[in-house]
């Protein structure tokens, strides 16, 4: 299958080895990665943020990008979430029916990652080798608005060589928001820093999540407590094989 | 913030509030305590309902429908609740209910009253009102009881003392009971309080409550409890005087069937509440219960929320509490930071609409959108939704000068162009530099972003992006 990527802008400055990862990742499974060159961002910092007049033509460029595609893969859940609740609306806001129209079209086949090896490939075990002790977060958009259930568990646990450890209190927000971590950055901190406690007591070695943007609020508080635990994204150690790069 | 009245007119900005509540951590050990307890106990009873969703949806459903159709069913409930010897009144804001009441009061010749447990009545600051008119307002509900005895304020819709634990709530009994020798166990607690509270039964001569809903079809009131007090109220006086909002409003007699499911296991985790009254007007032969009935409705800015297609579904709200229990925002800061007697996601949402917006401005705000209180809403609100809605009416009163709407005017320019969206990026690689220690991560941020940094580092950005490898790799494989 021809699988566009949507890099998102976070990933593609600040994550870029999460995009490789899943062009490793699709390529191995046999599929062909088309890269459109003039995707920048969904536009959810905008709308989240109350700027939705901001965010209106991210989603016309969004379209323009990826109209046709027979699959469209995020390697972030919240901003499919973002597309998935909102861009339906906004397309009708904006009052285009071409664009209501294709929007409608292409939504279903927007997968965030995880959901794409799951639901539409139907796939738990991709071959990877990761030998250790990891545990996982479920980003709230993944979780609640996307509905991922255990989704990414199933394929974490297929992974040879895990060892794979619960973590308390998965489905609490870490608080990270968006500019949420900004704005309130206090009560941000505070649910912070439950969440890295209860990473901390897995005695993991790292902490993964369908999502950079948890991983990044996750791993900054990990970093000044010197923990030496880090955070690293799920397409990453789907990536990995024995005797491989990463 | 023991004894300062919330009103958002007055409250600290939420981030403000917030921080001082965050270091309070014995409040916050007592607000984690017992929204655990609350919550699990949900869980519970919530997991025993197979058909729980459909519930929601049908809930959501019947809500909305009265929403659309609020008029006619207010003009319906004043009607039948007149026929049945109950006085209609109308209030269009918090002042003119104020009035009504206390004139009823006085009406009915008595400078004290018992009050069942209302948010309504909190939402106006009924007892000071009172309290002014020189009426002394006696609250019978434990939980109210506390915090009228300590001088505080409802910190939760359903259980407002949650902020206090038992030691507290003793030496507050203490106190103002004048009992030096009161044990700490419950029991010792309600036995206090229920001594304390019946000499008010017996005594006094006028009642106000709330109200759950209102049954438009039968003109009947409908209050839910757990402790029986609400029900001494109804029942002792001589002159009831019930505050609703306009909002609160149901159909059907049989809307209950639904709406009593939801509720309790959503708000206390209880299969039904031990106490559930429903009157209607006064007994036409004068022998049960109270011998007047005076009901005001309130709007209080009600109406202009109904107006705003987006902001509507608030009204919607059946007051359970489950969406603050959920909420990870109120569960680190607890009620009072909202600077409202609506706290939590509710609050969030409600306040900035019942009051103007400038007052509220940053309740928009206190949220990750992490959407757990969607989730638990026994009408499905979506909070969320209604959060972002209300960012974007917090954006539009901006003024061009606000830095953060420039950064966010720019920031959007630049994400509408691929070329640039690269020049940012490499400019961001460049500005960072100074920035970055040794190790390639930064522990100090300036401006707006400085919040990042009170307690994360940032990692230093990739030397390379992702799609400049991907054009160095030479594009599709
Ligand atoms: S918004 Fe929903 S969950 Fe929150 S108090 Fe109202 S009904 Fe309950």
């Amino acid at each position: 299958m021809q699988v566009a990527l949507f890099i998102t802008c976070y990933n593609d400055t600040l994550f870029p080895e999460t995009g490789k990862a899943v062009v490793r990742v699709l390529e191995r499974l046999g599929h062909t990665v088309v890269f459109p060159a003039g995707q920048t961002c969904c536009g959810q910092m905008h709308y989240n943020t109350g700027y939705q007049a901001e965010a209106m033509p991210l989603l016309e460029r969004f379209v323009a990008q990826f109209k046709g595609s027979e699959a469209v893969v995020v390697p972030s859940s919240s901003c499919v979430a973002m597309m998935r609740d909102h861009y339906p609306k906004m397309a009708a806001h904006i009052g285009n029916a071409d664009l209501t129209r294709e929007v409608e079209a292409l939504l279903p086949n927007v997968y965030e990652f995880s959901e794409f090896l799951t639901k539409r490939l139907g796939l738990e075990d991709v071959g990877a080798f990761y030998p250790h002790r990891v545990t996982y977060h479920a980003s709230c958009h993944g979780l609640r608005n996307l509905g991922l259930g255990d989704g990414p568990l199933k394929l974490l646990k297929a992974v040879r060589g895990i060892d794979l450890v619960e973590l308390q209190g998965l489905e609490e927000c870490c608080g990270f928001g968006g500019t949420f971590a900004v704005k309130n950055a206090e009560v941000s901190s505070a649910m912070l820093a439950d969440k890295t406690r209860a990473v901390l007591n897995t005695r993991a070695e790292a902490c993964t999540a369908c999502d950079n943007s948890c991983l990044m609020h996750i791993q900054g508080s990990l970093h000044r407590q010197r923990t030496g635990v880090h955070t690293v994204h799920l397409a990453e150690i789907l990536a990995s094989e024995a005797g491989g790069a990463a | 913030m023991s004894g300062v009245a919330l009103d958002p007119k007055t409250a600290p900005t939420f981030p403000m509030a917030a921080k001082v509540l965050v270091g309070d951590t014995q409040m916050r050990k007592n607000v984690r305590h017992a929204t655990d307890i609350i919550q699990a106990k949900r869980a519970r009873v919530v997991g025993e309902m197979p058909d729980w969703q459909e519930l929601r949806e049908t809930g959501r459903r019947v809500r909305e429908h009265t929403m659309k159709f609020l008029d006619v069913y207010l003009e319906e409930f004043e009607r039948k609740c007149t026929a049945a010897g109950g006085v209609v009144h109308w209030a269009k804001d918090a002042d003119e209910a104020r009035q009504i009441v206390i004139g009823l009061v006085k009406a009915s010749g008595s400078h004290e009253v018992i009050k069942i447990k209302s948010m309504t009545t909190e939402e106006i600051q009924l007892n000071k009102a009172l309290e002014g008119a020189g009426i002394t307002p006696y609250e019978t509900d434990l939980a109210e009881l506390i915090i009228q005895l300590g001088g505080d304020q409802p910190s939760h819709i359903v259980v407002p003392a949650l902020h206090k634990n038992r030691q507290q709530i003793r030496e507050i009994f203490k106190r103002e009971m004048n009992l030096p020798n009161l044990g700490d166990t419950p029991q010792d607690l309600a036995d206090a309080a229920r001594l304390f509270l019946r000499k008010k039964f017996l005594t006094v001569k006028t009642g106000v409550s709330g109200a759950n809903f209102l049954i438009a079809e039968t003109g009947g009131v409908c209050v839910v409890e757990s402790e029986g007090n609400g029900r001494m109220c109804l029942t002792l006086p001589e002159t009831l005087i019930t505050i609703a909002g306009i909002d609160k409003v149901v159909p059907r007699l049989a809307d209950l069937e639904v709406l009593l499911q939801l509720l309790p296991r959503s708000a206390t985790g209880e299969r039904m509440n031990p106490y559930n009254s429903i009157w209607n007007g006064v007994d036409p032969r004068g022998v049960d219960g109270p011998k007047a009935f005076h009901i005001v409705l309130m709007d209080n800015a009600r109406t202009k929320v109904l107006e705003d297609s987006e902001g509507r579904q608030t009204l919607n709200c059946i007051r359970c509490g489950a969406c603050q229990n959920a909420c990870p925002v109120y569960r680190q800061t607890g009620g009072h930071a909202y600077g409202s007697v609506y706290a939590g996601p509710i609050g969030a949402i409600l306040t900035p609409q019942l009051q103007e917006m400038h007052y509220a401005q940053t309740l928009p705000y206190a949220s990750s959108l992490c959407g757990a209180c969607y989730e638990v809403c026994p009408v499905k609100i979506n909070i969320p939704e209604v959060l972002v809605h209300l960012r974007n009416r917090v954006v539009e009163q901006k003024g061009f000068f606000d830095p953060e709407a420039a950064a966010m005017k720019t920031v959007g320019m630049i994400f509408r162009s691929e070329r640039r969206f690269r020049a940012a990026q490499r400019f961001g690689r460049m500005a960072e530099t100074p920035l970055v220690d040794k190790d390639g991560w930064i522990g100090w941020l300036p401006g707006l972003l400085g919040g990042w940094t009170q307690v994360r580092d940032l990692r230093e950005m990739p030397k390379e992006t992702f799609r400049d490898w991907w054009e160095k790799r030479g594009g599709a494989s």
